[in-house]
């Protein structure tokens, strides 16, 4: 009598104190939700609601359900720092994703590091994933544009397309259509003084040539003084960086300038969002940009692997927060659902949930685009997760 | 200094200094560190806004001037922390005198446009300068502190770190505005024409409290960068000088003791948001106007005064 | 394209920039001159008009000419509101603290705007369709006449207003002393209440005319503000003609400074000036030392 109820007292006991260790995987996920930078993070964190009622409702991974504990970043670093060091603290998250922009998340590389904990960027930059000497190493070399990494930071991934990769799209089009001289027009925050940098880079490699190189700052109501001059240079394209709203008043400035048909604009991966086309009006017919093809996921060829995942992602998207699916939601979806799978193979392991990314993501098809990871490579992949697409009637139609 | 005021700093290192030992947690002594970081630069506001009644816009940069020493120095160019950190205490100086001078003159909202005119040249220059400051994508791999082959890596050293200096620079605050020097300011505060005429050399001491503030700034800003160990142009933006100045308002213009509680308030409030989620912004603004509107000389004055209040009472 | 007909075309877009900065520089002088506050929450006014119009007319498809001055009450009456919660129960703190509660509501109609609109940027359809007009080789568009024009409009309107009529004397002797202007027998309180609703009302005319070319969305009122100031005290504080031209040239600088020098440095050029006219006229370039001596601030 007395034993059975030792073994009753010691199951109640385990019960109570040991399971809530295993009652759930914890996921912590950064994103900029609000602040400068929050048409990233709002799509990134409506995706991990998303996802994680998805998985649960498919009761969990292993049978154990997931937790994604969601912080806002609000674009600061010194956020994205306190965030990270409360997830991987006081929640013990096993991995962490985020943040959504480049400056957060490099904020967030060493505390990652330092605790040996796993980090999925949703930002671009390569310099998350790439050591800084080894960094340092590609930018003195005597021909930059051939250069690519050898080493990768060893706890950290990403799973956006770096933006060499669209610029690269951006310039196998260019050639195609013999276009030698262009014009760049980019906005002065991270994400457009690193294209403007990588499309200085990469010109060499593909025989371009830059004839204007003109800024503006992310606040700005009105770039025409900067496309007037763009207009009176010789370019035969004009590419414009940079994301949010000041890529629809670019795209009806140039409009308003009567430049369609005489210099295309070719506009960066972030223009990559319904919306944009909407706000411009009319303005941005015409306008050419490299997309990734969750946005057009119904005109995908069926035999692209990548056709299931994003028809599903885009539709329960749509119809559940009635807006617009982006890529950037795109982002947050492929880092989650790379760490299901990790968990799926090898449970509640840190290591083994980083070694899982490097080694068994083959040939996975996710939003951005069919990845290999590798030591190497913790992208996983280039230019190939891109289309160039054209405005035609409001909608998006492939390049010809 | 005061018999209370040492008392009162007396009970705040013993409070700090036993910290570590309860909280473990490195969440938590980040929040502490950031509060003492800021707590430096709003202690030097307090001194130029609350004692010389001098107004800026501007502190920001020299908060960004010290990160971006420190950063650039240690990593482009391999100086030594320190060196970098005294690199870092000198070019404020001679930016913060050589805004000061021609702006002294200068009142209220003129001076207020002025200092914010700066703010914003210095974030300019920070953003375009590409190959020395690495622009708007920031400056990585700056190195933690260590001196003697000690390093201050970790939670718990930083804060002590960070904490001995806050404290040594709030005495020598506390004993500035018990000095001659202080009442001087404080006759400034006051009425200029009177300082002058009892004596007072006015332009000279605004000068010097405002490149004292610079420096304090400064100080902050090295140990900002070398803590998260990347800096990048956004954290020294305009908005962060008016959260700083909010800091000041909001503790209490008029005094140290205020500016160290406006810090810390301000840098816990948006952390203990976090529950609000989308909604911090709201919560955070009606927050924010209803400390004003109900203590309108600041939290410390409020909070002396309630006290009083309730001593009488009982 | 010729360089005259590229500086004409960087003289359009600053002067359509000027004009923002103008109209919103002439809110802050007219609460300026009333309290000598400097309200830090009129950019926010600019974007409430831009938001609540775009809600009015695109959302409720309501006509121009209706939702132009319901838009314009609308924000009138939260600028009241603001002043009657806010600023009137702090009238004996300091201004330093009231400046400060601005900023706060800044923050607070930011999270409130945040909650109705979200954080998608709006756009509206221009006031009136059609292609641009080419002047000298540049290119203007419509929108442009009606942000330049309502501009005008409101440079009479409001100088007639201080010049010509009672309350707007009244409103101006209030910032003098207010305590004299209230023994002349002037309702200070109510000047006060009617200058807040008043620069609201202008701030929100700004929001819709700008709208339909640069889109709106909540995170819009801080920058448009500081520019404002700038503006302001660059012309000169309480100086109205002063505000307006100082508006005009700093939107000037900027767009030269971009389209002829550097577009990066475009933002430090202008401030650059702005020191160096602060260093050798203390009150801005339209401003009375005199007068400014008698202010506080």
């Amino acid at each position: 009598m007395k034993k059975s109820w030792i073994a009753f007292l010691t199951m109640v006991f385990c019960v109570v104190f040991i399971s809530p260790g295993w009652a759930a995987y914890k996921i912590g996920f950064v994103a900029s939700i609000t602040g400068p930078a929050s048409w990233l993070g709002e799509p990134e964190k409506n995706t991990a609601l998303m996802l994680r009622e998805w998985i649960n409702a498919a009761s969990g991974i292993r049978g154990v359900p997931i937790e994604i504990v969601i912080e806002d970043s609000k674009g600061m670093e010194a956020d994205a720092v306190l965030a990270t060091k409360k997830l991987i603290e006081r929640d013990n998250v096993l991995v962490v994703i985020g943040s959504s922009t480049t400056g957060e998340s490099m904020a967030m590389v060493p505390i990652c590091e330092q605790v040996e904990t796993l980090m999925i960027s949703m930002a671009a930059a390569l310099s998350i994933v790439t050591p800084d000497d080894e960094m340092k190493r590609m930018e003195a070399s005597k021909k930059p544009w051939l250069e690519v990494p050898k080493k990768q930071r060893y706890w950290i991934f990403k799973v956006a397309p770096s933006d060499a990769s669209a610029v690269e799209k951006i310039y196998i089009y260019c050639q195609a259509k013999k276009i030698k001289r262009v014009a760049i027009i980019t906005v002065s925050a991270g994400f457009g003084v690193e294209g403007r940098r990588q499309l200085k880079r990469l010109a060499p490699k593909y025989g371009i040539e830059i004839v204007a190189d003109e800024l503006y700052g992310p606040k700005d109501t009105d770039m025409t003084a900067q496309l007037t001059k763009i207009k009176a240079s010789p370019a035969q394209a004009v590419i414009n960086w940079s994301v949010g709203p000041t890529q629809v008043i670019v795209t009806k400035n140039w409009s308003d300038l009567g430049m369609r048909g005489k210099i295309p604009l070719i506009q960066s991966h972030g223009f990559g969002n319904k919306s944009n086309i909407k706000l411009a009006g009319g303005a941005a017919e015409g306008v050419i940009t490299p997309l990734g093809r969750v946005l057009y996921a119904e005109k995908v060829d069926p035999k692209n692997p990548q056709k299931p995942v994003i028809m599903k992602y885009k539709t329960e998207y749509e119809k559940r927060f009635k807006s617009d699916v982006s890529t950037f939601g795109g982002h947050a979806y492929d880092a989650i659902m790379m760490v299901a799978d990790a968990l799926k193979a090898v449970g509640a392991d840190k290591k083994g949930i980083r070694d899982y990314l490097e080694t068994k993501i083959r040939n996975w098809p996710g939003t951005g685009g069919i990845y290999n990871m590798s030591p190497t490579d913790h992208t996983g992949f280039g230019a190939d997760g891109f289309e160039m697409m054209e405005v035609v009637h409001g909608e998006w139609e492939f390049a010809k | 200094m005061g018999k209370e005021n040492r008392r009162a700093v007396f009970i705040l290192m013993i409070c700090l200094g036993i910290f570590p030992f309860f909280i473990r947690s490195d969440y938590y002594l980040s929040i502490m560190i950031f509060i003492g970081i800021n707590a430096i630069i709003v202690m030097g506001l307090s001194l130029l806004m609350g004692y010389a009644g001098q107004i800026s816009l501007g502190h920001a940069a020299f908060f960004g001037i010290g990160a971006y020493c420190s950063g650039v120095l240690t990593v482009k160019l391999g100086f030594s922390i320190f060196t970098a950190f005294f690199c870092g205490i000198f070019l404020s100086t001679i930016m913060a005198m050589a805004i000061a001078i021609p702006t002294l003159k200068l009142k209220g909202h003129y001076l207020a446009v002025a200092t914010l005119g700066f703010g914003e040249i210095i974030y300019v220059i920070f953003n375009e300068l590409l190959e020395i400051t690495g622009g708007p994508s920031g400056l990585s791999g700056i190195p933690s502190i260590h001196f003697f082959g000690y390093s201050f890596k970790g939670g718990w050293r930083y804060f002590y770190l960070v904490w001995t200096v806050a404290i040594l620079l709030l005495i020598f605050s506390l004993n500035i505005i018990h000095s001659r020097i202080g009442r001087a300011l404080r006759a400034v505060h006051g009425s200029e024409v009177a300082a002058q005429a009892m004596g007072v050399n006015v332009s000279q001491f605004k000068i010097q409290v405002f490149v004292l503030s610079a420096i304090y700034a400064s100080v902050a800003g090295t140990l900002y960068a070398h803590f998260v160990t990347f800096i990048s142009p956004s954290t020294f933006s305009l908005f962060v000088s008016i959260l700083l100045l909010m800091m000041v308002v909001i503790g209490g213009g008029g005094s140290i003791w205020g500016a160290l509680l406006g810090a810390g308030i301000l840098t816990v409030l948006p952390e203990s948001l976090r529950a609000f989620r989308d909604f911090d912004i709201l919560v955070y603004g009606i927050i924010l106007m209803t400390i004003l509107l109900f203590m309108p000389e600041g939290i410390f004055k409020g909070l002396t005064l309630s006290l009083i209040w309730m001593r009488k009472k009982w | 394209m010729s360089l005259f007909s590229e500086i004409l075309q960087f003289v359009f877009t600053g002067l359509t920039i000027g004009s923002i900065y103008s109209m919103v520089g002439l809110g802050f002088n007219i609460i300026y001159n009333a309290t000598t506050i400097i309200n830090l929450a009129q950019g926010e006014f600019v974007m409430f008009g831009g938001l609540i119009m775009v809600f009015l007319t695109v959302v409720l498809k309501f006509p121009l000419f209706v939702g132009f001055p319901l838009t314009v009450i609308v924000v009138m009456a939260i600028g009241a509101v603001f002043e009657r919660f806010a600023i009137h129960p702090l009238r004996n703190a300091s201004l330093l603290t009231l400046i400060i509660v601005t900023i706060a509501a800044s923050i607070l109609f930011r999270g409130i705007a945040m909650f109705i609109w979200g954080k998608d940027p709006y756009s509206l359809p221009p006031f009136t369709p059609g292609s641009p007009v080419m002047i000298g080789g540049a290119v203007i568009m419509l929108q442009t006449f009606w942000v330049l024009g309502t501009t005008l409009a409101i440079v009479v309107l409001t100088t007639l207003f201080f010049g010509k009529t009672i309350v707007g004397k009244a409103m101006s002797a209030c910032s003098f002393n207010p305590m004299a202007a209230s023994l002349m027998g002037i309702h200070v309180r109510k000047m006060i209440l009617i200058s807040f609703a008043l620069s609201a009302g202008l701030g929100a005319v700004a929001g819709i005319v700008i709208t339909p070319m640069s889109l709106m969305d909540y995170d819009r009122g801080p920058m448009l503000a500081v520019k404002g100031f700038c503006a302001a005290v660059l012309g000169g504080l309480g100086v109205g003609y002063g505000v307006v031209l100082g508006g005009f040239i700093v939107g000037l600088l900027e767009s030269l400074t971009a389209g002829l020098i550097h577009s990066g440095f475009k933002d430090a050029v202008a401030l650059v000036i702005l020191l160096f006219i602060l260093c050798f006229k203390p009150s801005g370039i339209f401003g009375s030392e005199e007068v400014s001596k008698i202010k506080k601030f």
